[in-house]
């Protein structure tokens, strides 16, 4: 049973497909989007260990290179290596095929600081909600 | 459109005719596992096609010399002519990297007056003009960071703090230095907020990168604030001065409080831009970081000058002392210009930006209130409701003759156009670009197709910029068919 999918304010979402501990990470059809196609992506070692807020990913689109930053903290246990070699996936299907690595959180606590879509879509709203 | 060299190639045409390498020489000089078994492929050319091919591509290219280039960010003034007598200087030219200091005290003499120059300028007590470029006087500020606090003992302070508006180098240069890096985002006005500063500051904190004026064209107006927090902390003050065209002769970094700054010479004393480098980024610092500068450093006692290696050196960052032509040419331009001139140059600067600002309110919205600095932002993202992006108006706007500006910078405005007229261009140039670009604005919301189509005048009209960066070929397939 998947879990709700929850948002941080730079644009990555987070939700859990069976197993709670393990959590998807990817980016948002707003933040894919502003990011216009992707043309590359880096993603994170498996092993990596990431604390809640740090830089994880690197997305690079003809526009720019933009960081992906770890909704929770924890250590990544699988990446998508179908975006490497079709990083159009990302654009294509950002909650789907275009998911970007997986966490083994190791606080759940750290649950309750992420936006729910709700919390999301008002920050989009809002106009504050930036570049990515 | 200009073919390759390769479909130019003609088989036996030449343009010189090397000494051969006589056949002994190459069976005893050359091991045999490293020579080659077919001949290396190469296009060949008379030295007449060479000469036209390049020709004619310079003018299909849009340079300061033949467009207004107003790419912000990039400092694209002009820079004089004569600026490139000096490195013909056969005394300067022609003088062996190695030579002993008795065999230059020219070149010593002048790289010692500009360090002066440079130190008077920026309000610091001691200039290196050893980095290769910008980003390189980046890492070197933060190597003697590192070296002052190990210096100190204080081994606890990891980690760097930088604006989101700040260069997008300086996180590079930081993680480089070894350091982590925290991001300070911006408030509403575009400037640092000084509640996340005073969060984020900590005793680990070792350096703050303040980019002035920020990349959004702004002098942070509670700048003095954020240096006396900093300074309380007890980190040190970076200053990206790669704007310097803004300030240079109104304000020194020293005495606004700043510990280290460096400075692109490129962007502002008539040197080099891009290909045409090398680069150079003087980086000047306060006292009490002198003895960690980079070796060697140039020694005046009495009037002569030496190469000396101090202990308490961050050691050498590049071969010999610097690019040393290139900075002879920085002294050249800011000993033409005088006291006098370098202050009109930054004011003119700032007069252009703001003259330009103000022709452009009403088409797109800007970023930031109130005068800017040298440069301005304007948001190209309400076009968004016609499926334009800001790509589409800066293809139209090399479609009206000019060079675009920058787009999609800085990141945190969405759909950016960075406008940089610099000092150089006409308040006529001026004019006549700001008429364009209202027209270019009001075609975009009447015609959207049409701007979607541009450029139409220019050799190339739209490269698949996506297919390029997803499947790169980076050879030209004849070269290849040739292997």
């Amino acid at each position: 049973m998947s879990s709700e999918r929850r948002y941080t304010p730079t644009h990555e979402w987070i939700q859990s497909f069976g197993d709670a501990s393990r959590m998807r990470v990817g980016i948002t059809e707003f933040a894919q989007k502003e990011i216009t196609d992707v043309v590359f992506v880096e993603l994170p070692k498996i092993g990596k260990k990431v604390p809640q807020g740090a830089e994880v990913a690197i997305i690079e689109s003809v526009k720019a290179a933009f960081s992906i930053y770890a909704p929770m903290g924890g250590e990544v246990v699988a990446v998508n290596g179908s975006i490497e070699s079709n990083p159009a996936l990302v654009n294509a299907d950002p909650y789907g095929a275009g998911w970007l690595f997986e966490l083994r959180i190791d606080n759940a606590a750290e649950w309750d600081s992420l936006l729910d879509e709700k919390g999301y879509q008002a920050l989009l709203s809002s106009g504050t909600a930036g570049g990515h | 459109m200009e073919p390759t060299l390769w479909q130019k190639s003609r088989p036996g045409a030449r343009g010189v005719f090397p000494p051969g390498v006589p056949p002994e020489i190459f069976e005893t000089r050359c091991p045999e596992g490293l020579r080659r078994e077919s001949p290396l492929s190469l296009p060949e050319l008379s030295e007449l096609d060479v000469v036209r091919h390049f020709t004619r591509l310079s003018h299909l290219n849009r340079g300061v010399d033949t467009h207004f280039y107003p790419l912000g960010s990039c400092t694209m003034k002009y820079n004089p002519k004569i600026m490139d007598r000096i490195p013909e200087i056969a005394g300067f030219r022609d003088l062996h990297p190695r030579i002993a200091p008795e065999g230059m005290q020219g070149l010593l003499e002048s790289l010692y007056t500009l360090e002066e120059l440079l130190g008077h300028l920026l309000g610091m007590e001691a200039v290196t003009l050893a980095p290769a470029a910008g980003a390189h006087g980046e890492l070197t500020g933060i190597l003697i960071a590192r070296r002052y606090f190990e210096s100190r003992g204080d081994r606890g302070r990891t980690e760097i703090l930088i604006p989101d508006s700040a260069h997008g180098t300086n996180p590079a240069s930081a993680a480089m230095g070894g350091f982590s890096v925290r991001v300070l985002p911006s408030g509403n006005d575009g400037g640092v907020d000084l509640a996340h500063l005073e969060e984020a500051l900590s005793e680990r904190t070792a350096l703050v990168m303040m980019t002035v004026p920020s990349t959004l064209g702004i002098f942070e107006k509670d700048l003095l604030k954020m240096v006396a927090m900093v300074k309380a902390s007890g980190a040190l003050l970076y200053m990206d001065g790669a704007n310097f065209n803004a300030f240079m002769g109104l304000l020194r970094p020293g005495d606004l409080g700043f510990d280290i700054v460096h400075i692109n010479t490129h962007k502002t004393l008539a040197t080099p831009h891009g290909g045409g480098g090398p680069g150079s980024g003087p980086v000047g610092v306060k006292a009490h970081l002198a003895p960690f500068l980079p070796s060697p450093r140039i020694r005046k006692e009495g009037e002569r000058f030496s190469l000396v290696s101090p202990k308490t050196s961050i050691g050498p960052i590049r071969s010999f002392i610097g690019s040393s032509l290139v900075l002879l040419r920085a002294l050249g331009y800011l000993q033409m210009l005088g006291a006098e001139g370098v202050r009109r140059v930054a004011l003119y600067a700032l007069l252009n930006a703001n003259y330009l600002r103000a022709r452009l309110s009403g088409t797109l919205p800007r970023t930031g209130s109130g005068l800017c600095a040298h440069e301005f932002v304007l948001s190209a993202k309400e076009l968004g409701a016609e499926g334009l992006h800001a790509s589409d108006l800066a293809k139209e706007i090399l479609d009206a003759g000019y060079y675009a500006p920058t787009i999609s910078f800085p990141l945190i405005v969405p759909e950016a156009m960075m406008i940089e007229p610099t000092e150089t261009e006409s308040k006529e140039t001026l004019d006549r670009f700001a008429e364009d670009f209202r027209k270019i604005v009001e075609r975009a919301r009447s015609n959207p197709s049409r701007v979607k189509e541009a450029p139409r005048r220019t050799p190339v009209s739209r490269p698949d910029e996506v297919s390029a960066a997803r499947d790169p070929v980076l050879a030209d397939p004849a070269s290849l068919r040739a292997l």
